[in-house]
């Protein structure tokens, strides 16, 4: 899997659990929560999701590296290759 | 035999859209089912049935505008005679408003005579008080619902939607009416947050606890040792009340908010916290929620945690009693012993209702949540 399908993997996600949020509000380098009003139960809900999509549980430990769409994509690109 | 009547869902609702009916005529049904879905301006609410019987009669149609009290449905009991040997007259009319809510809409010229736009009553009179075209939002051959008129209205418009209206009017009573009180008090959220962290390690990605379950779990055993700030103020009497059904403050990410219940939060412990919650939001945010969990808060819960502001001083919500406001959790100086060190810590606040309680009672809910936070394991 490339960075850019793992990429569509978590924006899939996002606008699955956050329906009402436009693709183009996406920013990869801003924090996902903050700019797309994501609260912590949604983004549970999609780091759940992910982890069926892709396979990889990230520990709340390392929330830090999964802040940005960027960073995100980055960090399951490591684990999953 | 019975009638089912449009509940009220709140106290400034007059009338709501029925917008489906989830039964069939002949359908058995159990209490707690949810026989219809309405819409009102809290969005599309799940209507449970309070009895045990068989669906007799269905007397309303879809997509119709009827008033609080009006007759939707007659159920029947099991063992009561079938219809074809009860009288008629002995049910009760049934009072159904049929698209006639407002007679200027009626007169208001159609644009294209002879092609009238399927919309529902509400819809229309929404798009007639914001002033929108109906012809502009149909899309060929489907009905408008009233979401659809209010989301079509310009920004400057959506500050008197429904919504907006309700809660304008519930603040402006309480403000009016209640003679609040305000507490506050700093918890160190560190053994708390600590303990969660641990805990969260040994679990999986779909068990994890979130800290609004665990506050949420602490305020709840909290109102159990101060039960005088869970209940009503009615007819200058409180009334306490044995269900602990938290109002939890859950924001709308398109304007809004709504406090629908945690219902029955004294029997769950923190896992069943945890899932209700997570369920409540997304039920919430689907416009899935049903009528008992919008009429049977006890209290309320506000986190204003994730915008970032430390401390919440909230109006009551009416009849309730008290508010609780959980801010946002910082690292911050604190003292331990003779040491200065840093610790995440959340103000928490109470505003209380004068006439139900003094300060003294709130003082004691906020000194047993904060105790109860620096012993999280007791909170399982």
């Amino acid at each position: 899997m490339t960075q850019d399908q793992i990429k569509a993997a978590i924006i899939e996600q996002i606008l699955k659990i956050a329906p009402d949020i436009d693709e183009a509000d996406i920013i990869p380098d801003k924090n996902i929560q903050r700019s797309l009003e994501i609260d912590s139960f949604d983004f549970l809900k999609i780091l759940t999701a992910l982890h069926e999509v892709l396979g990889i549980e990230v520990p709340e430990s390392d929330y830090a590296a999964v802040d940005t769409l960027e960073h995100m994509s980055a960090y399951f690109a490591q684990r999953i290759i | 035999m019975s009638t089912f009547v449009m509940p009220s869902l709140g106290a400034d609702m007059e009338s709501a859209v029925l917008m489906e009916w989830k039964v069939k005529e002949g359908d058995r049904v159990a209490k707690g089912d949810v026989i219809a879905e309405v819409e009102t301006s809290k969005g599309v609410i799940e209507i449970e049935v309070f009895e045990e019987g068989i669906v007799e009669k269905l007397l309303v149609e879809e997509e119709t505008e009827c008033d609080v009290g009006s007759t939707l449905a007659i159920i029947r009991t099991e063992g009561e005679v079938t219809p074809a040997e009860t009288p008629a007259k002995s049910l009760p009319e049934p009072v159904i408003e049929v698209d006639h809510v407002d007679p200027s809409i009626d007169k208001a010229p159609e644009p294209y005579a002879g092609e009238r736009i399927k919309a529902s009553p509400a819809a229309r009179r929404k798009a007639k008080e914001m002033g929108i075209d109906l012809f502009s939002l149909a899309a060929a051959g489907e009905a408008l619902h009233l979401s659809q008129v209010e989301s079509s209205a310009p920004t400057e418009k959506n500050e008197t939607s429904g919504m907006r209206q309700a809660i304008a009017r519930a603040m402006s009573r309480s403000n009016a009416e209640i003679p609040h009180y305000y507490l506050g008090t700093s918890i160190n959220m560190t053994p708390a947050l600590h303990w969660l962290e641990e805990e969260n390690k040994k679990r999986s990605i779909q068990e994890r606890i979130l800290p609004a379950a665990l506050l949420i779990r602490a305020v709840v055993l909290s109102l159990k040792s101060v039960p005088e700030l869970n209940g009503f103020w009615e007819n200058d009497t409180s009334h306490l009340k044995a269900e602990i059904n938290p109002g939890i403050a859950i924001a709308l990410r398109h304007e809004g908010l709504i406090t629908p219940a945690l219902l029955n939060a004294e029997t769950m412990n923190l896992d069943q916290t945890m899932r209700s919650l997570d369920d409540l939001i997304t039920r919430t945010r689907e416009g899935k929620l049903r009528n008992t969990e919008i009429t049977q808060q006890t209290i309320t819960i506000t986190n204003l945690g994730d915008l970032g502001v430390q401390s919440v001083y909230g109006v009551i919500y009416p009849p309730q009693v008290a508010l609780v406001g959980l801010g946002r959790i910082i690292d911050a100086p604190w003292a331990e012993g003779d040491a200065l060190c840093v610790r995440k810590v959340m103000q928490a606040t109470l505003a209380g209702d004068h006439r139900a309680t003094d300060g003294r009672t709130g003082a004691k809910f906020l000194d047993k949540l904060n105790d109860l936070l620096q012993h999280p394991e007791e909170l399982l």
